[in-house]
């Protein structure tokens, strides 16, 4: 046995082996995509960059109940509330800190008006980290942008909800 | 005394052009080489490799040697500043110079010396001298290790790499690299000595710290090695010498085993190719081995690269010279008898 190791080990077999398994790897499909020009598929459970959405008349969802905010593990959500002229109660600030956010979805999935989701924007990274304090109107202006592809997504996931 | 300057002028200006033809072409040769061996090690692992600076990701080693141009040359606080950057300088250059006497074709080689492998032998050994100055004079513990390791390895390996040179010698009956290859013209040595092909192939791997020997720069144990503390540009020419140091290797390895610039067969349209362009393919060939090595093989720990040198490769190359000496000796086939 010792001998047949030896002869093995001395006509490089183990490395012989390896050069072919490398070369064959060499012409295989590539495993990685060209990520800024592509991008790969995401789920429509994705969970990215928060946006706060709004009724089709415009009206913005969100009726400021705190569910999230108290359901929010990382505390990244400050809510502020007052009664608007009509009676509705509405909030005054809706702060996320990015910062501390651990995109968990618990906001979304606590909300009863599907105000506030998680759009499937990944690429918000900022220069400074003032910038990662959303304030009510930067989120409201997520979810204008991004309402199409978040109300697709919302409509895809439905039925396992 | 004009006169007399006057030829002196025009030697010296036709010496400057000769450094300048195998400079560029070499500095242009090891940028290849940076981009092929990362592609290679990219296909391999099914990734894509450079692929966003210019066309194919070609100019990705430009990019990052101008990234390292315009970045501070840090000296640290307790090294000892001037063997600290006269380290890589010296590296660089002793790499580049062993370039003086490689033939690429017939006739075309800057200085074609009697003694030329002798004297890629010794300026090969002299890099050594670059890399311990390094590790030395960083004066912290990573680079000194990463320089006593390095120093060990190449002196370790280089006997090896002296026997193997000898029994191809012993072949040729002559030092000079030109008629090494033409002394390979019926038959390229890898076949008669495929064994010392072999032991010359992984000494080269080790004698230019290349993986799976590369315990001088071991990441996961000494950071960088010897270039720890090194950055910005005397970084980069440690990079360069490395790396003309890898293609000197390759070139070596053509020389001595695969026919220098010699064509594969001898017919026609095959031999009326240029010299350069089959030692070309023939280099690029023995750097994809290298490259396609490091993408393989698993890093060796100190015990085993010690052993496999002292143990196995001094004994083997030890061996194949005494056992070609006696063949060439009894069937009266040495060259020069």
């Amino acid at each position: 046995m010792k001998i047949i190791n030896f002869f093995k080990s001395f006509l490089l077999l183990d490395f012989l082996k390896a050069f072919y398994l490398a070369q064959k790897y060499f012409f295989r499909k590539k495993a990685t995509i060209n990520y800024p020009f592509e991008k790969g598929k995401l789920s429509p459970r994705f969970r990215g960059e928060h946006a706060l959405r709004r009724y089709p008349s415009g009206e913005e969802r969100c009726i400021g109940c705190k569910l999230c905010e108290a359901v929010c593990p990382a505390q990244a959500i400050t809510i502020e509330t007052q009664p608007r002229d009509d009676g509705t109660r509405r909030t005054l600030r809706y702060d996320i800190d990015m910062v501390k956010c651990i995109y968990c979805g618990l906001c979304e999935e606590s909300c009863p008006v599907d105000a506030i989701v998680q759009g499937p924007n990944f690429e918000f990274t900022t220069e400074t980290r003032k910038e990662l304090y959303y304030t009510k109107e930067k989120l409201l202006e997520n979810g204008d942008r991004w309402e199409t592809v978040i109300a697709e997504n919302l409509e895809a996931d439905a039925k396992y909800r | 005394m004009i006169n007399l300057a006057q030829t002196y002028f025009i030697e010296v200006m036709t010496i400057i052009l000769y450094c300048l033809l195998i400079f560029v072409p070499l500095l242009l040769g090891v940028v290849m080489a940076l981009y092929a061996d990362r592609k290679i090690w990219a296909a391999v692992q099914k990734r894509r490799g450079p692929n966003v600076v210019g066309p194919y990701g070609l100019f990705q080693v430009p990019a990052d040697g101008l990234k390292f141009i315009f970045k501070e040359i840090i000296l640290p606080d307790g090294s000892d500043k001037t063997v600290f950057l006269i380290a890589p300088i010296i590296t660089l250059a002793l790499s580049i110079a062993a370039w003086a006497v490689v033939p690429v074709q017939a006739g075309v080689v800057l200085a074609n010396i009697n003694v030329g492998i002798l004297y890629i032998f010794a300026i090969s050994s002299l890099g050594v001298y670059g890399i311990l100055m390094a590790g030395w004079s960083s004066n912290s513990k990573y680079p000194f290790f990463g320089a006593l390791r390095s120093a060990a390895q190449m002196v370790s390996y280089e006997v090896s790499i002296g026997f193997v040179i000898i029994t191809v010698l012993l072949c040729v009956g002559s030092l000079n690299l030109t008629e090494i290859v033409m002394a390979q013209k019926t038959m390229w040595f890898f076949i008669p000595l495929f064994p010392m092909f072999i032991v010359f192939f992984i000494s080269a791997l080790a004698e230019t710290n290349r993986p799976p020997f590369d315990l001088p720069e071991a990441e996961s144990e000494l950071v960088a090695g010897y270039q720890t503390e090194y950055s910005g540009m005397p970084f980069v020419l440690f990079m360069f010498g490395e790396y003309i140091n890898i293609l000197l290797m390759c070139a070596m390895t053509t020389i001595l085993f695969l026919g220098g610039w010699l064509p594969p067969i001898d017919i026609y349209p095959i031999n009326a190719v240029p010299g350069f362009v089959w030692f070309l393919l023939k280099v690029t060939f023995v750097f994809y081995l290298f490259a396609m090595v490091k993408a393989f093989v698993p890093r060796y720990r100190y015990d085993q690269l010690m052993r496999l040198g002292w143990k196995v490769f001094l004994p083997l190359s030890l061996f194949a010279v005494v056992a070609t000496s006696s063949i060439l000796f009894f069937f009266n086939l040495a060259p020069g008898m």
